[in-house]
């Protein structure tokens, strides 16, 4: 009788929660404590963010002008202008994405699509996986001699292009196949069942669907091979240069190595320069990204499964 | 309708003058000139082309910033047509050329005075001797406190800031104080990025650095240099002091360096003769000590007679004061 009444008591001390139960409030304490010492890290790492920017944009913004996109470099800080950077990075990009897309896409449909599960296809893998992670001097190292050197591009733009292609080609296969996986099976059989050969397939069902994806990854590559400056200096962009490269054999600079080029220097004007450098930088990122938001959003308005 | 005709071809007419103009300049003069190396040469040689570029729009100038070694390891293999140097060049380096059929042509176009600083609130040490400096900077230094280079300094830890070891500005400052290029204690903060070490000296008050010249001059606010005492009295580093030589051993030349066949085209012809009689007014106004305008001069003929070969390589260069290098050039 009493054993019974306890088993009782003990339920309903159990069951009520919030209760006087010590291991229950400890609980709940650390819960509320985990939950605060996650928005601190999160707010905080926003925060430092924001002082970081806030400090770029009030040194740079007054050298944020008409003719800081219409000048070329110069030793004179008020009339240096970003022409030459601006020009050499988005032709660089360009040729970079010509020649990244199809080879990557083509990479991981060939993976995903046509190769059979095999040693060699998980040799493969590992190894894209691991060239994406490979530190971004040494793609500068095998483009000098490569590029510059055994195709004897020089130091050009197209050198250039194809480091930079080569560079980011792991990243953009690794998030191709991921997007090309994502696409149901049932899509793939559906077309299959109507006599479908598999490049038809693959043409007119699966890459449509995965064309958001894999936008995402070219973004995300494409992004990072605009802030490269470590490997370029290698290959030979330009500090100094006063002309936009009109064919891909052309000299160049870039933006990062430009700005690199202006903090080095002694004077304070330039560590501005550079400021307002890193602006033009930072918007022409963010306006690629919401790019690829938008080409997601759309596409992805078009596929619903 | 009349009127307006008129003004049309006056303003074509003028366009026309413009272009013919400007045509003839192009005619002239085309081509592409590839430039690399010193960091340090750079901004003078940037400056030059910047005006060269702006009285010949034809020839396009490129200049890189890959360090005195970097801009000669092209050098050698005729990748680039000039290099830039903070240091004269290497006998391997000299050898390479040979071995490439490489023939060079050596001018001296400025000179730069390595800085020592310390912080503003730095109040116990104003000069130093090249001796202190050793026994601070030598491999194998023993130096941890401000006390152990001199006593009746404060008993607080030195903190030490110095460029990397890929620059020219490191191996000339290892050569003139310890003796032997490369040579030096490891444990500092190293920077290839001069505006590092101006940062980490002006925030602590036990710091020391050494740097150019012209990132002093850009700091001094924040900064304070020390007078060096190279045997004949504490010398304060400055233009004046650079020039007339008594700021040593830490006052050095600096060069281009052409290839001898580049040197027979037209357009880089020019630009040597317009470095040469520019860089006394642009080499001062991007903070460096020009040579005399007699020592442009010789150099000047030096080059046009298309003298091969380097007076300073191999040779004790510490310390060469503007009159020995204008000896050394005759």
């Amino acid at each position: 009788m009493s054993s019974e009444s306890r088993n009782l008591e003990a339920r309903t001390f159990s069951g009520l929660p919030g209760a006087a139960s010590p291991t229950l409030a400890r609980r709940n304490t650390n819960e509320r404590l985990i939950a605060i010492l996650l928005a601190v890290l999160t707010w905080g790492g926003v925060a430092i963010l924001m002082v970081l920017l806030g400090h770029i944009v009030h040194e740079g913004y007054k050298y944020i002008t008409p003719h800081f996109f219409t000048n070329f470099a110069s030793r004179k800080a008020e009339i240096a202008g970003f022409k030459a950077a601006i020009i050499g990075s988005l032709y660089m990009i360009g040729l970079t994405i010509l020649l990244a897309i199809p080879i990557g896409v083509a990479a991981a449909v060939f993976l995903e699509e046509y190769l059979r599960k095999s040693r060699l296809a998980r040799f493969i893998e590992l190894n894209i996986n691991n060239l994406a992670g490979v530190p971004s001097i040494v793609y500068g190292i095998l483009g000098l001699m490569l590029f510059v050197r055994f195709f004897n591009f020089q130091e050009s733009v197209l050198s250039a292009a194809c480091t930079m292609a080569l560079l980011i080609l792991p990243v953009i296969i690794i998030s191709a196949r991921e997007a090309i996986r994502a696409v149901p099976a049932g899509i793939r059989h559906a077309a299959f069942a109507v006599g479908a050969t598999r490049w038809q397939v693959v043409s007119h069902h699966v890459l449509p669907a995965a064309t958001p994806g894999i936008v995402t990854g070219v973004i995300l590559a494409v992004s990072r091979a605009i802030g490269e400056s470590a490997p370029l200096l290698l290959i030979g962009a330009a500090a100094f240069i006063r002309f936009a490269p009109k064919s891909p054999m052309d000299r160049y600079t870039v933006m990062p190595v430009q700005i690199f080029s202006w903090l080095t220097k002694p004077q304070e004007a330039f560590h501005q320069v550079a400021a307002a450098g890193i602006i033009v930088l930072l918007v022409l990122l963010l306006a690629l990204n919401a790019v690829a938001v938008i080409i997601r959003m759309k596409a992805e308005a078009k596929y619903k499964w | 309708m009349n009127k307006r005709f008129l003004i049309k071809a006056a303003v074509l007419a003028g366009l026309a003058g413009t272009v013919l103009a400007g045509g003839a300049a192009l005619a002239a003069l085309k081509g592409n000139i590839n430039i690399d190396g010193s960091s340090t040469v750079y901004p003078i040689t940037e400056a030059v082309a910047e005006e060269f570029m702006g009285a010949n729009p034809g020839v396009n100038v490129v200049v890189g910033i890959s360090g005195s070694g970097g801009g000669f390891k092209r050098f050698v293999v005729g990748d680039i047509h000039v290099s830039n140097a903070s240091r004269p060049i290497k006998k391997s380096e000299v050898e390479k050329c040979a071995a490439n059929s490489i023939n060079f042509i050596e001018l001296p176009v400025a000179f730069d005075a390595l800085t020592v600083v310390v912080n503003p609130k730095n109040d116990w040490c104003d000069s130093i001797t090249v001796a202190e400096l050793k026994k601070i900077w030598d491999q194998g230094s023993t130096v941890k406190n401000w006390s152990d280079v001199r006593p009746g300094w404060p008993n607080k830890p030195i903190k030490l800031f110095g460029p990397g070891t890929d620059s020219g500005t490191f191996e000339y400052f290892t050569e003139a104080i310890n003796g032997t290029s490369k040579q030096s204690r490891a444990d500092y903060t190293a920077s290839e990025d001069d505006n590092v070490l101006v940062t980490g000296v002006a925030g602590d008050q036990y710091a020391m650095g050494y740097f150019g010249l012209a990132y002093y001059e850009e700091n001094s606010g924040k900064l304070k240099a020390l007078k060096v005492d190279g045997g004949k009295g504490p010398v304060a580093p400055g233009k004046d002091t650079a020039r007339s030589g008594k700021y040593a051993p830490l006052s050095r030349p600096l060069f281009i360096y052409v290839n001898g066949k580049s040197a027979q085209r037209e357009d880089i012809k020019a630009f040597v003769n317009f470095y040469l009689d520019n860089a006394a007014a642009l080499s001062e106004e991007v903070g460096y000590v020009p040579l005399p305008d007699s020592a442009y001069k010789t150099i000047k003929n030096r080059f046009n007679s298309g003298k091969f070969g380097s007076v300073f390589s191999g040779k004790d260069t510490i310390g060469l004061t503007i009159e020995e290098v204008l000896a050394a050039e005759k």
